[in-house]
């Protein structure tokens, strides 16, 4: 019993993220561009795309109103026949850099990209610092009060 | 030494953002902090290009009446079936004293918003529908209600996402004397 409930566990934790991934929440087929190509493109622009109501859905993902309408708005200009930069661009002028769910790289947000790498630094520094502690100098020579003592001892 | 500095920055670290959680905290209930809030880069723009249709009794407006007038003006974006608008309705005909408020009906039937308007004791200058949500996507609208106040000229100078409170009321028209 208990086995088939682990088996039923895992099954459920590995198709969770397949499941997210198809999921989408296109209310209607009526939604969706024609041409099957262009209707890729606005998908994969519209999961790059913060839902402002839902703030951690993108807009492919979300039910809210709001990201229908920005989902409405993307396919109309990817039917125009704009670039992936131009739309998100356009999207960015009104709702700011936190409509991106992917921070673009610049100055402010460097050291977050940076934050892995220097994490990794960090330890090996601490690391390396242990290390070499913990080889240290040979201690020195026994002095003659120290040898004294030993003989006694001995 | 070093080993008391070593032992006392963990503790000046958790200090540290203790006190800024506290900061944040303590600005959150009176709305100075939002976690929340989105950032609005109309702010300092001129206002969006945009005609819709207008709601009677009052004439409608569209950006280039925005751009003339001589005066600030307090564009108040709002729907019938919100509760906070509902709620900010007092703090808003209070202001329609200080300066003039125009509305713009998000999303709404205008039979709709043209009764919760009557209802709500008529703020509104100025009034037209935004039946499909497009032009507030240009305001960078993220829900409503939300306010902007227009300078003379028809450039952004505030902006609130969520309903005025009696405070942004006294802030506005205090601004204005």
């Amino acid at each position: 019993m208990v086995r088939v409930r682990v088996v039923l566990a895992v099954a459920l934790l590995l198709a969770g993220p397949a499941a997210r991934t198809v999921a989408w929440a296109v209310d209607s087929p009526a939604e969706m561009l024609p041409d099957p190509k262009q209707e890729a493109r606005a998908e994969a622009i519209g999961r790059q795309l913060r839902c402002l109501v839902c703030q951690n859905e993108s807009i492919e993902d979300s039910r809210a109103a709001l990201a229908r309408d920005l989902r409405h708005v993307v396919r109309a200009h990817v039917a125009a026949g704009e670039t992936d930069r131009q739309i998100v661009g356009w999207m960015v002028s009104r709702y700011g850099d936190f409509i991106r769910l992917r921070p673009r790289l610049d100055w402010l947000t460097l050291p977050l990209y940076a934050m892995p790498g220097l994490a990794v630094l960090a330890g090996l520094a601490v690391a390396l610092v242990a290390l070499r502690r913990r080889r240290g100098e040979p201690p020195a020579p026994l002095s003659d009060t120290e040898r004294a003592r030993l003989e006694r001892l001995r | 030494m070093r080993r008391r500095v070593l032992f006392a920055a963990p503790f000046a670290v958790a200090g540290a953002a203790g006190m800024g959680a506290f900061a944040m905290l303590r600005r959150m209930p009176d709305g100075q902090f939002d976690p929340h809030a989105v950032d609005a880069p109309v702010l300092g723009r001129m206002v969006p290009d945009f005609a819709l249709p207008a709601l009677p009794p009052g004439p409608g407006f569209d950006a280039a009446a925005l751009r003339a007038q001589p005066r600030p003006v307090l564009v108040n974006v709002f729907a019938s079936w919100c509760v906070p608008c509902v709620e900010e309705a007092e703090a808003l005909l209070a202001l329609s004293t200080h300066l003039p408020v125009w509305g713009i009906a998000y999303k709404d039937p205008d039979a709709a918003a043209t009764d919760f308007v009557r209802r709500t004791g008529d703020p509104y200058a100025r009034l037209v529908a935004d039946r499909d949500g497009l032009a507030a996507i240009d305001w960078g609208v993220s829900g409503v209600p939300e306010s902007f106040l227009v300078a003379p000229g028809g450039r952004i100078v505030w902006h609130k996402a969520g309903g005025l409170t009696a405070a942004d009321v006294e802030r506005l028209a205090r601004g204005q004397g």
